[in-house]
């Protein structure tokens, strides 16, 4: 590795992926490029309606990272890009690079807009998957990030009316392709996927009947934004469908399609969707038509269940044979196979659950980066460095390594964050510089000087309202010292222009209105601070997305709405103070509770990023579940016992860490940057962060003769035995789901289809001859261990379905074990003697989840797993902040997904470890003890324990009143709104300061 | 009959409501911005209120409001499950009944207060709320505690 490594990451592909993967290495003290070869980065999250399990917005939860990503001053996204070469080695990397025009000058384009909108032309709306048009001149989605338009080539007439249109002058129809190179120390590759192309099945009829749509397509279908703004409606003829068909493996787990591997979403995907369309179309029903459900991950198994129970959906087991249309009606006909008999359905639509492909011109991709791609050109990882390209210092995120959902993807990214910094560790805060600025003037105890700065935004504004009319009339408010009219305010002049006019007006406030403070504020805070004021003195009205855009047909009410609004903000901003962020020291030191593999693989991350750490492992030796696993299924044949050692030796070896064995966590005091934590052997240790990795543990069946009779294994028993050479089955029958899907434990133990998998193919490695039967309910072998099932298959493994109502029996008949089943396929009752029954038993969560939980303040999920901050978009992180999660703690799961997950929280702890000074946003509560008597009524509503209630000595009197913790508190508001004695505020938005809105907008004028 | 609902309708177009929404930051703000850029067309008595949370307006506020002449106040938080910091928005349900008793006592209409749930991809849905809410507001009539 090259002596001179360099302290930045170039991130390819802007999906949530890499914008997560972006914000954690940013916020550890690298410098971070950003680059994708869409003009906005988003991917397909941004695309998305809804997310499953919890049926968020997908816009809604993802917008703050996008806005995070565009504004980080470590980040710098740079769009329309592609990679041309990589010379170097890990650590320090040149990489050359081509950025396509986009014509339109990112410096001076302010994304009013007007150009798209006045482009004679009509193209495809790639967006939308092609259902709707856009411009020439065009911006992917409205909340683009960044918010510049672009002009297709391809499709630009060259009429020349948005560069007449263009007020800003940032039209430039002669930008040339450009050719630079970046300096980097490692590369995090996160390029996304490629749907699979439904036209391809024929037999579905995709392209040739109008009411066949793809998932994708659907989606938009179902997305306020989309094509029809969120109503169902069918292409053909945009009737609001009543029954609509969902087949699911379109191009997955099929042969033909050459990909043999499952997509693993799309049967929640498919959930998802046939729910929403339910609830967007009173009256609208929903059928799945699917293979097995493979609904693995964490509570999707109560999604299934709800999905049938509550809203009613239909599930059929089979793979449709093909699907027709009725000319008349353009209703589409499915042909199906269930239980032996052909069946046929008539449909409004249908919906084609298509599955994952590789990112287009994946080769020449890998080609370019050197880096090795596995049989189905997804890039080539192995289960214990499932970060890892072939290539030294090159990272790898989301489906690009595989096909997978956004948890999984979001858990990864931190994870490759990790891998990615970890080389360049020594580099930390080397290549980022912290803005100066010119020191700010205390204006304690002067009277309000305003300014007030609106914006025309070209026309966007100042086609409706008449400007120099809300001008004059700001003029008129009090305090208000100087009021001006921009043609764009947050033009770079514009901005010179605001820093000189605090100076010359010695103006203490400033107000901009213009558009929204979502997008805006930073850059005008910033503003006031380079013109010597606290960025807090600053508010903003938002005159454009309120006046002229949703009354452009009312200049006067538009006009005088926005007065009002401009009367508003000084009513605010006379009663603005300036606002410090808060400090806060941080030991620099981690705490991981649990070691096993998840636990190891923290502490060892975390001493790579060049930080002390304190492993706590209750047991006297390390390696969890891992102790236990002799197999893994990889093309790579991993030694998992060889790995164990390797990693146990590292760690003993790493003096970064500090190994605490047979001990426990007697307590834990503090909060993020500073916890104090006391061990069972009464070591007091300190630390900033806690990653809980505490595992799970097999459950050991009271069912089917386990502990009765010795031939009734479990798979971690089978595991072993046969790794030892203790036993050569003849025969043996699997028994899946053994307490797991049950009532009493409703969720997917997500393993065990796999681990019988696995063991039926060591079975028949040792005995070609060996009978195996698996009774299962669904077989989840998501992903590409597809193939083994089918590998398994092939061998001669037979796989008998049961359900619910035909559970297999075991029983002993003389010295014979005989199970019994129902054979669904030959609809017979069949009976087995079989040499061995093996049951795949459920992971269970640590008995003693409770304990830590409370010692944490976290929660538990209703399985009495840990409980992440947000099952989609923060899978490691806990609502506590400075406390992550990994591994089985979290929820049942593999070892590459352990130890990505592991890798993941490690990165989101670096974000808080990686300065000696956290800094906070001041914009959270504060108690005024004069009016707080301590009645304690804000502290229970208080969503993130940040509110203790205390008592001290005053004048001689005990005096009561609440503490906040600075560290917890993130600004809701909840106690400023139940106290009932004015005793908390939330700064910047004081009672005092709404009211005055308040009382503002109320002012007969 | 008929006649004399038509007169009723020209006296109610002639009054034009003022009305507050207090926005949270995260969903229903981002919802009325998307509106904007939407260019989704609403009635402009509209003034809206940015708050980080809809768990943080105090019932005194709306209170406030709407006894110093305000005809309508609407509260847009995220929907259940949505909310920034995870359950501000039922409290403020909660905080909703409460404030229906006090409107009793002060003898406003129970319908000059409402709360609704907007995401932030939902501008069509918060354009059309408004547009609602505004005929709501209208078809009461100003405000008892109108002050002009
Ligand atoms: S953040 Fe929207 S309601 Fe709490």
């Amino acid at each position: 590795m090259s002596n001179d490594k360099v302290g930045a990451v170039l991130v390819v592909g802007g999906g949530i992926s890499g914008m997560q993967s972006s914000l954690d290495l940013a916020d550890a003290g690298f410098k971070v490029y950003l680059i994708d070869k869409l003009p906005s980065i988003g991917g397909v999250m941004s695309q998305l309606d809804k997310t499953f399990p919890t049926n968020d917005c997908a816009m809604c939860i993802m917008a703050p990272k996008l806005v995070g990503t565009g504004r980080h001053h470590n980040i710098e996204v740079i769009s329309n890009t592609e990679i041309e070469s990589i010379e170097g080695e890990a650590g320090n990397f040149n990489v050359n690079l081509v950025r396509r025009p986009r014509r339109i000058n990112e410096e001076k384009c302010t994304g009013c807009g007007v150009c798209g909108a006045k482009c004679p032309v009509e193209a495809i709306d790639e967006y939308n998957w092609g259902l709707t048009r856009r411009g020439a001149t065009f911006i992917r989605y409205p909340q683009s990030v960044p918010l510049k338009f672009m002009i297709d080539k391809e499709k630009c007439i060259g009429c020349g009316i948005c560069q007449e249109e263009c007020k800003a002058e940032a039209v430039e129809y002669d930008q040339e392709e450009q050719k630079f190179d970046l300096n980097v120390g490692s590369i995090v590759l996160s390029p996304g996927y490629s749907m699979f192309d439904p036209s391809l099945k024929t037999e579905y009829g995709y392209g040739r009947y109008k009411n066949v749509v793809s998932s994708m397509e659907f989606e938009r279908f179902l997305s306020a934004t989309g094509p029809f703004a969120g109503t169902v409606m069918r292409p053909s003829d945009g009737d609001i469908p009543e029954k609509v068909a969902f087949l699911q493996c379109v191009g997955s787990r099929d042969s033909q399609a050459g990909s043999e591997y499952c997509s693993s979403v799309c049967c929640m995907f498919a959930m998802k969707e046939a729910i929403i369309a339910q609830e967007h179309s009173e009256g609208l029903k929903s059928h799945i038509f699917f293979m097995d459900l493979r609904a693995f991950g964490k509570e999707f198994d109560d999604y299934y269940t709800r999905a049938q129970e509550e809203h009613k959906i239909k599930f059929t087991r089979c793979r449709v044979a093909e699907v027709r249309e009725v000319p008349e009606t353009n209703n589409l006909i499915i042909k199906y196979v269930e239980d032996g008999e052909v069946k046929e359905e008539e449909f409004n639509m249908v919906v084609l659950s298509t599955g994952f492909r590789p990112p287009e011109n994946v080769k020449e991709f890998a080609e370019t980066l050197g880096i090795d791609l596995n049989k189905y050109d997804f890039c080539s990882t192995g289960v214990f460095s499932p970060l890892e390209t072939s290539r030294e210092g090159v990272y790898v995120s989301g489906v690009f390594n595989g096909p997978k959902d956004i948890p999984d993807t979001v858990a990864q990214a931190s994870g490759a964050a990790a891998k990615a910094s970890s080389i360049i560790s020594s580099e930390r805060g080397k290549m980022i510089t912290p803005k100066e600025y010119p020191p700010e003037r205390d204006v304690l105890g002067e009277d309000p000087r305003i300014g007030v700065f609106i914006c025309h935004c070209g026309i966007n504004i100042g086609g409706v309202v008449n400007v120099p009319d809300v001008v004059e009339y700001a003029k008129t408010l009090p305090n208000v010292e100087h009021a001006e009219h921009n043609l764009y305010t947050c033009s770079e002049d514009t901005q010179k222009g605001i820093k000189e006019k605090i100076v010359e007006h010695n103006l203490n406030r400033v107000i901009v209105a213009s558009c929204t403070p979502r997008t805006h504020e930073p850059l005008f805070r910033s503003t006031t601070k380079e013109g010597g004021l606290n960025p807090y003195l600053f508010e903003m009205a938002n005159i454009r997305d309120q006046c002229s855009w949703v009354h452009m047909h009312d200049a006067d009410n538009a006009t005088k709405k926005a007065k009002d609004l401009v009367r508003m903000a000084v009513a605010k901003s006379r009663l603005l103070e300036p606002l410090y962020k808060l400090e806060l020291n941080v030991f620099q030191s981690g705490l991981v509770i649990g070691g096993g593999l998840s636990g190891m693989t923290a502490a060892l991350e975390m001493a790579k990023q060049g930080f002390e750490v304190h492993l706590v492992e209750r047991e006297k030796e390390l390696g969890g579940n891992l102790r236990n696993i002799y197999h893994v299924l990889s093309e790579k044949g991993e030694d998992p016992q060889k790995m164990l050692k390797e990693i146990i030796e590292k760690v003993k070896n790493d003096d970064k860490i500090k190994l605490h064995l047979e001990t426990t966590v007697k307590s834990i005091e503090g909060f993020m940057g500073s916890f104090t934590t006391e061990l069972s052997d009464d070591t007091k240790i300190e630390h900033g962060v806690v990653i809980v990795a505490t595992g799970g543990q097999e459950y050991k069946p009271t069912e089917y003769l386990y502990r009765e009779d010795s031939r009734v294994l479990t798979q971690m028993d089978l595991e072993g035995k046969l790794a030892k050479d203790e036993i050569k089955p003849n025969s043996v029958v699997m028994i899946q789901c053994v307490g797991s899907r049950i009532e009493e434990r409703p969720y997917c133990s997500r393993i065990c289809c796999a681990d019988a998998i696995k063991n039926a193919l060591k079975i028949k490695e040792k005995n070609p001859d060996a009978q195996i039967i698996v009774l299962y309910k669904d077989i989840r072998s998501y992903g590409f261990r597809e193939d083994y099932y089918r590998e398994a298959a092939d061998k001669g493994v037979r796989f008998i379905r049961y359900d619910d109502e035909n559970k297999p029996e075991v029983t002993k008949e003389g010295d014979d074990l005989v199970v019994s089943i129902n054979d669904p396929i030959l609809g017979e009752h069949i009976k087995i003697k079989p040499e061995y029954v093996v049951l795949s038993a459920a992971t269970l969560p640590q008995p003693d989840n409770e304990e830590l939980a409370k010692m944490l303040k976290i929660p538990l999920s209703k399985d009495k797993f840990f409980l992440e901050a947000h099952m989609k978009l923060r899978p490691v992180d806990f609502a506590t902040e400075g406390v992550f999660l990994c591994g089985l703690a979290h929820s049942p799961k593999f070892i590459d997904e352990s130890i990505s997950q592991a890798c993941g929280a490690v990165s989101r702890a670096c974000t808080i470890l990686s300065d000696e000074i956290m800094e906070l946003e001041p914009t959270i509560s504060e108690i005024i003890d004069e009016n707080c008597d301590g009645c304690a009524y804000c502290i229970d509503p208080c969503p993130f324990n940040a509110l203790t209630l205390i008592e001290y000595m005053r004048n001689g009197n005990v005096k009561k009143t609440v503490e906040r913790n600075e560290a917890a508190c993130k600004g809701c508001g909840v106690c400023m709104a139940t106290c009932p004695k004015r005793g908390v505020m939330v700064k910047g938005f004081t009672l005092d300061q709404i009211s005055a809105m308040i009382g503002a907008a109320l002012e007969v004028v | 009959m008929e006649e004399g609902a038509a007169e009723g309708v020209t006296q109610e177009e002639e009054f034009e409501p003022l009305i507050l929404a207090i926005c949270c930051n995260w969903c229903s703000y981002t919802g009325a911005d998307l509106a904007g850029t939407s260019r989704l067309q609403y009635p402009h008595n509209i003034r809206i209120i940015r708050v980080m949370c809809s768990g943080m307006v105090h019932p005194n506020l709306v209170i406030d409001a709407l006894s110093k002449g305000a005809d309508g106040v609407l509260m847009c938080g995220c929907h259940p499950g949505d909310c920034h910091y995870l359950e501000g928005n039922l409290k403020a349900e909660k905080r909703a009944d409460a404030l229906f008793l006090m409107l009793e006592d002060l003898g406003i209409e129970p319908e000059r207060y409402r709360l609704e749930w907007v995401s932030a991809s939902e501008g069509q849905r918060f354009a059309e709320l408004m547009k609602d809410f505004t005929d709501t507001i209208k078809s009461l009539g100003p405000s008892p505690y109108k002050m002009y």
